[in-house]
Parts: structure tokens; sequence; C-alpha cells
């Protein structure tokens, strides 16, 4: 009797839970505006919006190579699976033209989309959860002003378990809560405003900091470098990786140029921000460049005058390696304190050729800088089939000798085919 | 230094400095004149050549990265001394006006359409925006390529 009873109950509370974990994953979807409803913004709130899209640079990730703008498509390698980004165009059958504000609202603040289904966090809910409802409705003001375009989204391709939505809720249960952004009157409104910007909608920390195996961001460890799109995202809390300091106001060059005499150019998914932020107002890129600054215990400091360094351990080099180096590298990166032609800097200065990982230095000598700017903007051609992976191999060790006077790389040879791998084309 | 190369199918010899860009032994020392020199800093594609089939800025590739691969410039294409499908492609759609770019165009090309045959207009785009052309030659350009890839 006794044992009845209580496999009754232990039932009993099991469909509890599982019905209350039910009610608390389910989420209603949200009616579908009437196909012939005009959504009228005015053209400030509307302006508005195509300000805070490039901040949030939605486009990179919601616009496939070559493809119309914002229609999404483009494929997002996880640690999990293939995400593919969604159609934000206000195409009704395709992108988000059946979404209501408050179905924007609700994707944006809870990662949930029109439909009721949970969204992947390759999306940074995480971080959009922290903007106001009045900057996301002028997002949504922005993006239903598109011209709708018609582009079927391919299925994601999620491993076992992952292809299942409703696990998402517990992922949000562990990584997904609205910042303490109440404004620190401690400091000036332009750093809240940066705060808000890069916690928010910037989603700097997507990138710059590490994730956890689930693949949650690592709060204990904020802005200590993460990964993008294989490139090594370089950490933000830590201003000194190539020897001098960046200062706000270089900050506030690079972030809006791509480029600074001191620090380089932006490569890799970097080079997409700044071409975003490059159309952002100078007051919203500097108030980013004062919080980002004040991450790290130099940041924001006075400008230092970093020298060209040669640090000399060039001397036990392959004779072909110092050649090939003299003939292609030095004709742009000089040994002088000087920029070079194409916007290249002594790489002494280089952040990548100072990182723990070659990753970024192969990655550059492979696919190059692409330029997107018409007035002059840093270039380097793509290297991947001028040498061989031998040559690439010894070529980012010799300049990682010559100008940082760090130890050597390891598994030079194993990143420059992942970075194959993954597609290195110029 | 005494460097050898392999330069459309034949062993050849130069004396020069190991760093010396492969351009200027192909045009200076074994007067191979198609390809051009233009910004010599990888940014224009005019001094594209093929190395081991592949579409290389010749003007930034030193001749002491070269090693016993394949070198084949635009003269290497010809075809019993005749231009090949596409070199007559360009001649067909008149795609030079100066023609300072053509050589490193139709390299670069000929390594797509053996890649994809017949490319989308979009993959020619993708494809061919390593190499500029001043004169704005670029939809004779587009045709000629494309005339290659059906004819």
């Amino acid at each position: 009797m006794n044992f009845r009873r209580v496999v009754y109950t232990v039932m009993t509370v099991c469909v509890v839970i599982a019905l209350a974990g039910l009610a608390w994953i389910w989420r209603p979807a949200i009616a579908p505006i009437a196909a012939n409803a005009k959504v009228v913004f005015d053209r400030k709130t509307i302006n508005r919006g195509a300000e805070l899209a490039v901040i949030g640079n939605c486009s990179d990730c919601h616009t496939k190579e070559g493809g119309p703008s914002y229609a999404g498509g483009r494929s997002l390698p996880t640690p999990f699976g293939t995400i593919y980004a969604s159609n934000l165009t206000p195409d009704p059958d395709t992108g988000i033209g059946q979404w209501s504000e408050e179905a924007f609202r609700r994707a944006m603040h809870e990662g949930v989309d029109r439909e009721g289904r949970q969204l992947y966090p390759a999306f940074p809910y995480d971080h959009f959860t922290n903007a106001t409802n009045e900057d996301i409705r002028a997002l949504y003001a922005y993006l239903m002003s598109l011209a709708p375009v018609r582009n079927t989204i391919p299925a994601n391709e999620l491993n076992f378990p992952f292809n299942y939505r409703p696990l998402v809720a517990g992922w949000k249960l562990l990584f997904l809560s609205r910042a303490n952004l109440e404004p620190d009157a401690s400091k000036s409104a332009e750093w809240n405003r940066g705060r808000y910007l890069v916690e928010g909608l910037g989603h700097c920390g997507s990138c710059h900091t590490p994730r956890n195996a689930l693949g949650g961001e690592r709060k204990d460890s904020a802005y200590a470098g993460g990964v993008a799109d294989g490139w090594n995202a370089p950490p933000l809390n830590a201003s000194l990786i190539a020897g001098h300091h960046w200062t706000v106001d270089q900050l506030a060059e690079y972030l809006s140029t791509g480029w600074h005499q001191q620090h380089g150019a932006a490569a890799g998914p970097m080079a997409d921000v700044a071409k975003n932020l490059g159309q952002a107002s100078k007051e919203e890129v500097h108030a980013i460049a004062i919080y980002i600054a004040s991450l790290s215990p130099q940041g924001g400091g006075a400008p230092s005058t970093p020298a060209a360094v040669d640090a000399g351990n060039a001397a036990n080099a392959r004779p072909e390696i110092v050649a090939i180096y003299n003939g292609a590298c030095a004709k742009c990166h000089n040994d002088r304190n000087t920029v070079g032609p194409s916007k290249a800097l002594p790489l002494s200065l280089s952040t990548a050729v100072h990182q723990q990982e070659a990753t970024n230095t192969v990655r550059v000598i492979l696919n190059g800088i692409q330029s997107y700017r018409t007035d002059g903007g840093p270039y380097m051609p793509a290297f991947d089939g001028m040498f061989t992976d031998d040559q690439i191999a010894a070529l980012a060790q010799y300049v990682r000798g010559r100008y940082s006077g760090q130890q050597p790389w390891t598994d030079v040879r194993a990143m420059i085919a992942k970075a194959r791998r993954e597609g290195a084309q110029p | 230094m005494t460097i050898s190369l392999k330069v459309n199918g034949k062993s050849q010899q130069v004396d020069a400095d190991p760093s010396t860009p492969l351009l200027y032994v192909l045009r200076n020392d074994l007067g191979l004149h198609g390809s051009k020199f233009g910004c010599g800093l990888g940014q224009c594609g005019a001094c594209m050549v093929h190395v081991d089939g592949k579409a290389t800025f010749s003007c930034v590739l030193p001749i002491a990265a070269v090693g016993d691969r394949e070198v084949t410039t635009l003269e290497g294409l010809l075809e019993d001394g005749k231009p090949n499908k596409l070199q007559q492609a360009f001649i067909d759609e008149a795609a030079a006006q100066c023609g300072y770019c053509i050589s490193g165009m139709v390299m670069r090309a000929q390594v797509l359409l053996k890649e994809k045959p017949n490319p989308t207009d979009e993959e020619i785009r993708h494809h061919m925006r390593t190499n500029l052309c001043r004169c704005g030659t670029h939809a004779a350009i587009m045709r000629a390529i494309k005339r290659a890839a059906v004819a």
C-alpha cells in the first residue's frame, strides 16, 4: 500500500514538473499582422533604426555573400552544427513581413520567434535583451521599411540533440539574463551610453568573451578574448598585446575606419564591424570607444609612441624564407617606424604577431585584407596559392621571432590546414 | 645566385637575387612581356601568372618561393602558337582598350574556367575582383569569359 502511494506520488510530482516545464518553455504564437497592413513609422525613427542596425552589425550575419542585404541565408558554423541566418526583410512568407512590433521585441529580448519557437543563441539575444523598447521599435521600423526580398532560408543542420529547439529554453535559464545596466552615476554619461551599446546591440562580447562548453559566454572572463569565424578575437580587457595601449581616440578611429596607424587594420570578421560602424555617428562610436577603453587597466591613457622593433631573432631562419620576406612582405611592412604602401604597419606593432596563437597571422597571410573602402583603405593581397603551406608556416614563425621576440608558435601547420578547410579564398 | 625555374614547360636558369619578384625575371631575364607591371604591390592583377595552376600575383612572388612549381604566363596559354579559346574570346569581344590589364584578366579567368566551365555572372564577378581595369572594359571582359565558357 505504502509503496503504491509512494509511486503515485512520485509519478504525480514528475508529471507536474514536466507540465510546469512545458508551460515555462511554451510561448504562444503572436498573431500575424495582416498582409495588407501598412506599417508606418516616421522618417526619424527609421533613420535611428538604420544607425542602430549598423551598430548591431546586423547585416553581417543576415546577408549572404553577394546576396541582397538583410535577406539572410548566410551559414554560421557553430560547434553544434550549421545555422542559417534568417531573412530580416519584410517579405511576408520568408522574412518578417508578418511580424508585429511585439513579436520583434520578443525575439530581441527573449529569443522566441513570432510563431513561438525557441531561437538559437547564434542570434545574440543574450545581448539584445539589454536594448530598450524604444531602440527595438526603431530597428523594427527600419527593417520593415526595407524592400521585401523573397528568400527561403535553408533548414539548420544541427547535430542531435541540438536540433531539438525546446532545449534552448534550458540554455536561456543558464545564460539569458538582463545585465544590470542601471546608469553608473560615478561614470560619465558617455561611458554609460557606451556600456549600453557594447553590452546590448553592439554585442561585442559575443566574439571577444570566451564561451563555455554549452556556448554560453563565461561572465567570469568577460572580454578576455574569444573566437569569431575561426579568427581569434583579441582580449579587450588587456590592451598591451602588442606592447602599446589603445587610447580612446585611437579606438574610435579604428572602429570607424577599420585602421589605425599604431594598431593596423581590422581583419576577418572585425573588418565588417568597422565597415558598419563607419556609418554610425561619431558620438556613438566615441561612446563605444570610451567604454571599451575602460575595460583594460591601461586603456584610455595618454598616447604612447610605439617604436618599430626588430627583435633580431632572424639569424636562424632559412635563407629562402628571409628572401621571401624581403621580396614579398617588406615592400609594404618596413622596419622603419612608418606606414608603408596599402597602409601596412611595421609588424612589431601587429596584435596578430604577438598573440599566443598563430591563427590570425596565418589567416591574414592566406586571405589578405580585402579593401572595402574607395579612399585608399588598408589592403593586403591574399598569399593563398602563392606560397606553399611549408613556406607560410616558416614565414609566420619568422615574423613571430623577428617582430615579437616571443617563443615560436605551435601547431602552425594545423592552423593553416584549418583555415584552408574553412575556405581561405581571396 | 643561380636559380632554376620551370616556365611554360621549359626549365630556365636565371642569375638573380632570390628575393627578386618573379615578374622582373619573366620580363627582364626571360623576355616574356605578356605579364605587366602595374602597382607592384599585388593590388591590380596586371602581373598575374599561374603557379602550379593557381592564379598568382607575380610582382610580389619572390623567385625563392617558386621552387620546382610550374609557372605559366600568357605566352604559355598558346596552343600550337595560336591564341587558345579564352584568348580568342577576348580578341573576338574586343575586350581590350589600352590592354594593360588584359594579360592578368586572361590568366585569372583561365583558372576559373578550369574549375567551373560554366560559371554564373556572380561567380565571374567574385572571381575577377582581384583584377582591376582602369579603362572600364569590365562588361566586355565579362562577355569574353562567357563566350569562352560556352564555346
